[in-house]
């Protein structure tokens, strides 16, 4: 598929070509997925597992003073989200790391297609591929009662959560490139898990003890929680959207850049 | 040297490659220790307002009260983790030598049970130090948290009984693995990070029958109240029940194992 992909685009322009390639690597995912179907069943499981159990567990919260919402459901479900996105992403990680061991990452850098692109179609999939967890964890959480969060609302909620795979892709390709392993699965996982959990998570800022309070207020996982959040607890409006997207774009920047450098790194 | 001497040899030899298979493989390390320190520190910060909710049971801080939950998910997961070790020995043809080998097979089993252990028993000095070190306070004192870390230690012996079954009966690692979500499952329908009254249903009346609910509260009450001797038995007897059928499967995966080669 690659290298039909490769003899086609070698006629092309070069935006045209790269974006062949990224579509190509896009489909090479897309075909794991459709092969193997089960391998997507942790990546939504474990969402899942984490909305109903932190449900059923601290729901009671919501009876605290200064609790935002009186649905836990609502509060939790952008969370569990945001979470299955890092989870997707950083197992694009690992799928890379995979590729490398088997040889096939080798194959890609002595391809005449820039190092960006290879990336973006590693990221782009991993965004694409987010998706369906989320969509799992939210239709279980309309069935339990979370109110809908209103078009606007869920557009920016989907729109964070592919955005944030994209951060974990980059973060879990970073990783793969830099230990050449999927031994470096478990620091990929628990890099996005505490990225993700020390926000305001479970309880809103002003509920969260001193030092994670403090932590949450300088991770810029907060303002994307925040952002993704809003439509289920509240009302959709810019000034809780526009913090989201500009941390989701600085994340972005750095571990691309990241991912990128140990990309040409390995390729010298 | 008598037949028991060696026998503890090898289930001591085995015990220790298990444990160092841990320590250096950190897919195997990191659920142990890692995810729940991770996850203890995150719900202790994020949920720790819950001990004003009406209803929550007296203690000095929430950590206090979350101890025995890190302690329960590290054991759990070094069951499951211990399952896909031995799963992957089975798979490397490791075990097949041990088959062939002049040693009991029992003690094949039991040396991979024994690391299990040894690395609860490490689990619960993690916790426990981590604990003191961040404050809490161990209300049964010493005796308590000898106690608790028996309880835990003991615990993670049975819960690997049931993950070596699996793996025994399976071979295959991946199935092994695949209990990972299942883990999660029982550790958040039982009384591990909050108390029973203050759940939301259907998990409250889960967790008030899960057996798992019985171990926590034998753990968790030396440590937020002092020692209890109700809440002790029902936790040794809980423990001592999944710890025979762990050993009941073990054993029958284990001859189906030898039978079908």
């Amino acid at each position: 598929m690659m290298e039909a992909a490769t003899a086609r685009v070698a006629v092309l322009p070069a935006w045209r070509a790269n974006l062949a390639t990224i579509g190509a690597m896009m489909a090479r995912a897309r075909n794991e997925l459709v092969r193997v179907p089960g391998a997507a069943i942790p990546g939504v499981l474990a969402p899942t597992i984490f909305f109903l159990g932190l449900n059923g567990v601290f729901g009671a919260l919501t009876q605290l003073r200064g609790f935002s919402t009186g649905s836990y459901e609502a509060f939790i479900v952008p969370v569990s989200m945001l979470q299955g996105a890092g989870f997707t992403g950083a197992a694009a990680g690992v799928n890379l790391a995979r590729d490398y061991e088997a040889g096939w990452v080798d194959r890609l850098l002595v391809s005449p297609a820039p190092r960006w692109v290879i990336l973006a179609g590693t990221v782009l999939a991993a965004s694409a591929r987010a998706l369906i967890p989320a969509t799992f964890v939210f239709s279980i959480a309309l069935l339990l009662g979370a109110g809908f969060p209103g078009i606007d609302g869920l557009v920016i909620c989907f729109a964070m959560v592919a955005a944030m795979a994209a951060v974990a892709a980059c973060w879990g390709s970073f990783l793969a490139l830099r230990f050449k392993s999927q031994s470096a699965a478990p620091l990929m996982q628990s890099g996005m898990m505490a990225l993700v959990l020390l926000t305001p998570a479970y309880a809103p800022i002003a509920l969260l003890q001193g030092w994670l309070r403090k932590v949450a207020e300088v991770n810029p996982v907060t303002d994307v929680i925040e952002a993704a959040r809003q439509g289920f607890v509240g009302s959709v409006n810019w000034a809780d959207t526009w913090p989201g997207l500009l941390a989701l774009a600085g994340l972005l920047l750095v571990l691309g850049g990241l991912a990128l450098r140990e990309m040409r790194r390995t390729a010298q | 040297m008598s037949a028991i001497a060696v026998n503890a040899r090898v289930v001591a030899a085995l015990g220790m490659r298990s444990i160092r298979q841990t320590f250096r493989r950190p897919q195997l390390i990191a659920p142990i220790i890692v995810f729940p320190t991770l996850l203890l520190a995150i719900q202790t910060g994020g949920a720790g307002g819950a001990v004003e909710l009406p209803g929550f049971p007296p203690v000095q801080s929430f950590l206090q009260f979350m101890l025995a939950g890190a302690m329960m998910q590290s054991l759990m997961l070094a069951g499951n983790s211990g399952g896909i070790a031995l799963a992957v020995d089975i798979e490397m043809g490791f075990t097949d030598r041990l088959f062939t080998a002049p040693i009991p097979r029992f003690a094949i089993v039991l040396g991979r049970l024994a690391g299990t252990a040894a690395l609860g028993l490490f689990a619960s000095c993690w916790f426990l130090a981590i604990g003191l070190i961040f404050g809490a306070h161990i209300e049964g004192g010493v005796a308590g948290a000898l106690l608790a870390m028996a309880l835990v230690t003991t615990a993670a012996l049975a819960v690997g009984g049931i993950g070596a079954a699996i793996a025994l009966r399976t071979g295959s690692a991946s199935v092994v693995q695949g209990l990972f979500p299942l883990v999660l499952v029982v550790l958040f329908l039982s009384t591990a990070f909050f108390p029973q009254e203050l759940m939301i249903e259907p998990a409250k009346t889960i967790a008030e029958y899960n057996p798992l609910s019985f171990v926590v509260e034998g753990v968790r009450e030396p440590i937020i109240a002092g020692i209890n001797a109700g809440d002790t038995a029902a936790a040794v007897a809980t423990i001592a029940g999944i710890f025979a059928l762990g050993l009941v499967l073990s054993g029958r995966a284990l001859r189906h194992r030898l039978r079908s080669g």
